[in-house]
């Protein structure tokens, strides 16, 4: 009997140990610094990929109120499932989408827009991957929605784009331009 | 093609394990040679098959073969030969079968070294570590496939986290994992000896043995992992109690209470229960931290990836196995033929239970303080962190009497001794410690109350370990290791009372006078390594005419975008000079850290002594 009882008691504690932990599992432990800086450096210069001047980032998006910028590779392959969307924002929707390639080479750029399409209407070149870190930039592919006046980030996406932030973005577009 | 090939040797040796646990189960009585020998090639097979696979990971890291996303992720083409080596195991996948090459090993030699046992000892241990086998077989195949290919083939991986990029971190992961699976073999032996009935002092004398190995790795795997924190991460300390830390330590206690519970065992037959408990918890603890870690309920260097699947999955095996055990544990509980007469209050029976209880103690602070702040966040949703000075005024004041008797416990004979043994000499050795204890206090001007007969037991310690080896040549390794431990504990309070830190922001050209030292911060150069560039600081530390020279890095790897600090650390015997900078936001400053470690040197070579105790230990004939 007192055999038992103990066996009981052992099972009990297991299995309220085992649901704690359970449960622990449920809590997201991803913590992201609370706020991430809504402003944005601009100002600095990169080559293009397509002509060979150097441009700053800040002439490219100045004629426009609302800019993507769009933070991809050729070797990055989660940014060829979001390539879709992006050149659906730039067909249909007529985004200005700027693109920073990173840590690239000239060919193999350009090789991947001739197979994908070419959703960007400037590209900037960041063989050494510093002009991303300025602009806060985690990994590929990252995609900054901008409001050009303020300078301010509307919104900000680490990973590549999907459904579900695709009609976000048609949102903010909707938003933004009224 | 590699992939295929690792892939396949894992189903392989999934079916062999199933087989194994079926065979071993229903086996017959009438037993024949045969039978053996079919189960130790299959052993053997499933053996090759697990390092075939494990080899084909560590040639995809070495070729860069991007086709298989973990080398993807964790690895780059212009990485150092040897991190992409040991990029094999410093992330999930790959750590998880490097895990499984140790089941296998481990499984292998043990079946190889317990051939003149009972045959249903052995069978019933290859049964249990066949399901432990299995357990991570299914985890590897289902959640965390090593092998996952990715097409189109990347041109160039993820590379692996230059933290991780440091020599000590390289052999930690396989060190460590050594010990803890060494703790599963304990584990299913101490099963299948209560199951089959083993008597307890052949199973006693055969599993110390392991027992002792696994405490060697674990001693140097937890070494290898406070080395890497105190050169690598640069916070100037070499234990954090970090909850990753705390996991491995968690085990150690366990086996180190094994340790000595089991030479009683072998030697008077008493606490086969305890020892079987021990043996039990111990495992259950190495396979929790592993838990821990890998689930992402700990946020950590050691936390590769929050995929809530694999937690659960762990979660279960564990719980299956912990139950399992506490089953067989409560069934067979009838088999055990332990002496049940009591010790003698002063006898060397009684010392090693109050070892016990000491290591139980400790054990329980660090549970506590680990599992806690989980607990209650998910019973009332409130974050608390539990931090250094918790385990600090916990364990300090128990460390006392801890000391004490592990200064006096070894000399007590087996079952009966008498106290008239504490002659003059150690009363006078005990004087004199606390004699020199105080005058040190007093020197260095510190709080009385704990430091003072903290450091009073720990000089007893030291001074009493030495009189034995004078006095007496046998037991050489147990008192090494003692001797060890006086050094280490010595070392811990010399280096936590005599340290000295400075900090300041300087810019270049600056000076700044600390204790009687210059610090000049001279000049900034560029430098480029294989992958990665540095700032690397310029500064010369001026004292008495001496200079030195320090050149702490500011180290920018490109693969993954990671900034890491890398102190320059000029070592000697007996201290360390500390020197770390990291760039401030304004014009030109840096933040500098200046810090004098004494005695450093020494934590390090204390913990190689008493590992060097467990070996000698290992190599002894009978003892």
């Amino acid at each position: 009997m007192v055999k038992n009882f103990k066996l009981i008691i052992f099972i009990i504690l297991g299995l309220f140990i085992f649901f704690v932990l359970l449960n622990a599992l449920k809590n997201n432990n991803n913590y992201l610094p609370d706020k991430i800086s809504q402003d944005i450096e601009t100002s600095f210069t990169a080559r293009l990929l397509y002509k060979n001047d150097v441009v700053s980032l800040q002439e490219l998006i100045q004629n426009n109120d609302l800019s993507i910028i769009n933070i991809w590779a050729s070797w990055c392959l989660p940014c060829r499932d979001e390539h879709v969307y992006l050149l659906n924002l730039k067909l249909n929707h007529n985004v200005n989408v700027i693109g920073i390639n990173y840590k690239d080479t000239k060919a193999n750029a350009k090789k991947f827009l001739e197979e994908f399409g070419n959703p960007y209407s400037q590209i900037l070149l960041d063989p050494d991957g510093t002009k991303s870190i300025e602009l806060g930039a985690y990994g590929v592919p990252e995609t900054f929605l901008l409001n050009t006046k303020s300078r301010k980030i509307i919104k900000k996406y680490i990973g590549p784009l999907d459904n579900v932030k695709f009609d976000e973005i048609l949102k903010i577009i909707k938003n933004e331009k009224i | 093609m590699l992939g295929q090939i690792g892939i396949y040797s894992l189903y392989i040796t999934s079916i062999i394990s199933v087989f194994l646990i079926f065979s071993s189960l229903f086996f017959k009585r009438n037993l024949d040679e045969n039978f053996n020998s079919r189960i130790f090639s299959l052993i053997s097979i499933q053996l090759f098959m697990v390092l075939l696979s494990f080899c084909c990971l560590i040639y995809a890291f070495i070729i860069s073969d991007f086709s298989i996303e973990t080398v993807f992720n964790n690895s780059h083409t212009n990485k150092p030969l040897f991190y992409k080596i040991s990029g094999t195991w410093g992330n999930h996948e790959g750590s998880l079968l490097l895990w499984l090459l140790v089941l296998t090993i481990f499984l292998f030699v043990f079946f190889i070294y317990s051939k003149n046992l009972l045959f249903k000892y052995r069978l019933l241990t290859v049964f249990f570590q066949e399901i432990i086998i299995l357990g991570f077989l299914l985890f590897i195949l289902l959640t965390s496939n090593p092998f996952s290919n990715l097409y189109p083939i990347p041109k160039e991986g993820n590379g692996l986290n230059p933290i991780l990029q440091d020599p000590a971190l390289a052999i930690h992961p396989p060190i460590l994992y050594l010990g803890y699976v060494g703790t599963s073999i304990i584990f299913s032996s101490s099963l299948a000896a209560l199951i089959a009935g083993l008597d307890n002092k052949i199973w006693a004398s055969h599993i110390k043995k392991w027992v002792i190995v696994s405490w060697i790795f674990l001693t140097l795997g937890i070494m290898l992992g406070s080395i890497w924190a105190y050169y690598e991460l640069g916070w100037g300390g070499f234990w954090f109690w970090d909850p990753v830390e705390n996991v491995s330590l968690m085990p150690w206690f366990c086996l180190t209470a094994l340790f000595h519970t089991i030479i009683v065992l072998e030697k008077r037959k008493i606490f086969q229960s305890w020892a079987i408990i021990l043996s039990i918890a111990t495992f259950s603890l190495s396979m929790s931290g592993t838990f821990l870690v890998r689930s992402g309920i700990l946020n950590s260097i050691h936390t590769f990836a929050n995929d809530p699947s694999r937690g659960i999955f762990i979660l279960c095996f564990l719980f299956i196995l912990i139950f399992l055990a506490i089953f067989i544990f409560f069934i067979y509980q009838n088999n055990i033929s332990e002496n049940l007469y009591k010790p003698y209050l002063v006898s060397k029976e009684t010392s090693i239970m109050v070892n016990n209880l000491f290591m139980m103690f400790f054990l329980a602070v660090v549970l506590i303080g680990t599992v806690y702040p989980i607990f209650l966040e998910v019973i009332n949703g409130s974050k608390i962190s539990i931090g250094p000075p918790f385990y600090h005024k916990l364990i300090m004041p128990l460390l006392i009497p801890f000391l004490f008797f592990m200064a006096i416990g070894p000399n007590f004979k087996w079952i009966k001794d008498s106290l008239n043994k504490i002659n003059i000499q150690q009363l006078f050795f005990l004087l004199i410690s606390i004699l020199v204890s105080f005058i040190f206090i007093k020197k260095n001007d510190v709080s009385f109350l704990l430091s003072l007969p903290l450091f009073g037991v720990g000089i007893f310690l030291f001074l009493l370990t030495i009189k034995d080896f004078v006095s007496d040549k046998s037991h050489i390794s147990k008192k090494i290791s003692h001797f060890g431990f006086s050094i280490f504990i010595l070392s811990i309070l010399f280096n936590g009372i005599l340290s000295k830190e400075y900090s300041a922001n300087m810019r270049v050209g600056d000076e700044r006078v600390f204790m009687n030292k210059t610090i000049k911060f001279e000049n900034l150069k560029i430098v480029q390594g294989q992958n990665y560039q540095s700032v690397v600081g310029l500064f010369k530390i001026i004292e008495e005419g001496k200079v030195l020279d320090f050149n702490p890095e500011i180290r920018v790897y490109a693969q993954p975008e990671t900034i890491t600090s890398e102190a320059d650390i000029s070592t000697s015997i007996f201290s360390d000079n500390f020197l770390v900078f990291n760039i401030l936001k304004n014009n030109g400053y840096y933040n500098v850290r200046y810090q004098i470690k004494p005695f450093m040197m020494w934590i390090w070579i204390s913990i190689i002594i008493i590992s060097t105790g467990g070996i000698l230990s290992f190599f002894r004939k009978n003892g």
